[in-house]
């Protein structure tokens, strides 16, 4: 369900946008911030929030690789899978994201600390192999600055 | 990048190497804002866009379409519609491009003023910056500017006095490199899934909720201030060719300072490779350049004397693009790369056309069998009947052409790769 405060700042969003679908993005990203995803429940209160159908809200939701329809871990990692990384082996990272956490692309851990997936390019390209985790970008990596990187979100 | 003369290298004049945003204090003291104030107090809406026509500024979203001739096709006077849009594409998801970022990380009260001017062109009162997901910094760096420019009225009501009035939203995106085909741009800033809409109508006459909109690249619009501070003669006169100004280049690969740089549009490929970039790192040779995103055909050694401009590239057979250089060297796959290239592609497509939809998994599955040994002459056949399926006119929007744009290139260039691939069953590069 939708805290109080969530209705008021979606609400905000449709009057700012004008007309209610046009809130979508923002509204989803709302939902997101605290679940980290976007359940039926929600997508449906969203919905009417936005005086759409469930349908055209999850048409959006279902659209954006950042809005997601399934439980996601607390920290995202986001390995770059551009070919400016992947000349710098950046795929390569994954082995040590697997080593260190047991999970592959696409899996989260079991205890739900981290989800691992593959980001488009994200215009490191002079820093590259790249990721980011949440919101912080990281650069130049090697196996030892991804095991760095990843300690302080544990 | 400091202490840089303003005159030659407008756009980055004043950055600095720590990252940091030019602050609107120091953008102030560097002349910003004034070309503004000049545009709306000293000028009229068509002297501007005329200006910014005698420039030849051409759009660095990739297809170089001239900025002022695209302008002019929004109708104006009395009989025209009153709401009007100018929306800035800074989705920048092309693999291998990381100017925008540069720009508007770097100084974003730059972007704001293109803004304000462009609007006033064309008779606009809101416009959006609609902005990449993950560009996390950039987001921040924009909301203060917007509201910086708010405080010192740059932005808001009654701008320098004028009568001119001007607000601009920042939209975040959630992640999908079609939203940056402009048309796709604007079905997502309307809350809809984001996919291309049938041209014509263009935008300029049918676009954000059916009104007259303009969407330009966030370099193009960085480029407006100085040109009307500075002046249109100036302009061209800072470049080395017909088309104005400067460009945002950069380079990224195994050289050994990827990096980028603002230069004179039409700078060699040779100095932006071996002179800003710094050459190849030690042990590793060139063997090819995407002069502009993942969408742009190869090129070789024997295209390095091509000066970086829009007409000039397509002379060596591919395109500016983006004008930031992915550098392959001579250890690096190219089956592999194209594979990669192709993955995405297909991935990010949105489904509408079945040539790209049903089209680039194809290919992405032949060029994975050949890429890991399992292919067989056939293949490469299969690949090269492709290209023209895939070419522009068979689809609504440029994604799947731009896809086989490096396939294309690579198949002409690296045939030997390709076929070696097929006979020893098995990657050489690995
Ligand atoms: C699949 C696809 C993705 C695109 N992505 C971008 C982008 O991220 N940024 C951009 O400025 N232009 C992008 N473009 C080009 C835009 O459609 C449009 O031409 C451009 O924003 C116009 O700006 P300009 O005239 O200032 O160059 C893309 C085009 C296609 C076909
Ligand atoms: S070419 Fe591809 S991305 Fe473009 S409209 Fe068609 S299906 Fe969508």
């Amino acid at each position: 369900m939708l805290t109080p405060s969530e209705i008021e700042e979606i609400k905000h969003e449709v009057e700012r946008a004008g007309r209610g679908l046009n809130a979508s993005v923002e509204a989803l990203k709302i939902v997101q911030r605290q679940r980290r995803w976007v359940p039926d429940e929600e997508l449906e209160e969203v919905s009417k929030l936005l005086g759409v159908t469930t349908h055209e809200l999850d048409a959006v939701a279902t659209f954006y690789s950042f809005i997601f329809r399934r439980p996601v871990g607390k920290n995202l990692i986001l390995v770059c899978d551009g070919p400016a990384c992947w000349m710098l082996n950046g795929h390569m990272l994954a082995e040590t994201i697997k080593a260190e956490l047991g999970i592959g692309l696409g899996e989260t851990t079991k205890d739900g600390e981290f989800t691992f997936l593959p980001i488009s390019c994200i215009g490191l390209c002079d820093k590259a192999p790249a990721m980011m985790i949440n919101d912080d970008v990281y650069g130049g990596l090697t196996p030892e600055k991804v095991r760095e990187a990843l300690k302080k979100y544990r | 990048m400091s202490a840089k003369d303003p005159q030659a290298y407008p756009l980055t004049a004043g950055m600095e190497m720590n990252g940091k945003a030019v602050g609107l204090q120091k953008y102030e003291a560097l002349g910003g804002y004034e070309g503004a104030k000049k545009a709306l107090l000293q000028m009229g809406p068509a002297q501007v866009m005329q200006e910014v026509k005698d420039s030849n500024l051409r759009g660095r979203g990739g297809a170089g379409f001239p900025t002022g001739q695209k302008w002019s096709f929004v109708p104006m006077g009395e009989n025209a519609p009153n709401t009007r849009y100018l929306v800035v594409n800074a989705d920048e998801m092309e693999p291998g491009a990381f100017k925008d970022k540069f720009l508007l990380e770097g100084n974003p009260h730059q972007l704001i003023e293109g803004m304000v001017i462009s609007s006033y062109a064309i008779g606009a009162s809101v416009s959006y910056v609609f902005l990449r997901w993950a560009y996390k910094e950039a987001a921040k760096r924009i909301e203060q500017a917007i509201s910086e420019a708010h405080s010192k009225g740059y932005l808001g009501k009654n701008i320098f006095g004028s009568g001119f009035d001007h607000e601009v939203r920042l939209h975040t995106s959630a992640g999908r490199y079609i939203c940056g085909e402009e048309t796709a741009l604007l079905t997502a800033l309307e809350g809809k899934r984001g996919i291309p809409r049938a041209k014509p109508p263009f935008p300029q006459i049918c676009g954000l909720w059916g009104k007259p909109t303009v969407v330009n690249n966030v370099e193009t619009m960085a480029n407006v201030p100085h040109i009307i501070r500075n002046g249109a003669k100036w302009f061209k006169e800072i470049s080395r060719s017909s088309d104005g100004g400067t460009k945002i280049y950069g380079a990224s690969g195994r050289v050994n300072r990827p990096g980028a740089w603002e230069l004179p549009m039409g700078t060699p490929l040779r100095e932006l490779l071996e002179i800003h970039a710094g050459g190849m790192k030690d042990g590793y040779k060139l063997k090819g350049i995407m002069p502009g995103g993942a969408s742009t055909e190869f090129m070789l050694e024997e295209h390095l004397d091509t000066p970086m401009d829009f007409d000039s590239v397509p002379k060596a057979g591919s395109r500016l693009g983006t004008g930031t250089l992915m550098v392959m060297d001579h250890k690096t796959c190219p089956v592999g790369l194209v594979l990669n290239i192709m993955e995405f592609f297909a991935r990010e497509s949105c489904g509408w056309c079945t040539p790209c939809r049903e089209g680039l998994p194809w290919l992405t599955g032949i060029l994975r069998k050949v890429e890991h040994g399992d292919g067989n002459p056939e293949d490469l056949e299969i690949l090269n009947e492709h290209i023209p399926l895939l070419g522009m006119g068979r689809t609504f929007c440029a994604l799947a052409p731009g896809a086989i744009e490096p396939l294309q290139s690579a198949l002409k260039y690296y045939k030997q790769d390709f076929e070696a691939h097929i006979e020893k069953k098995t990657c050489p590069y690995k």
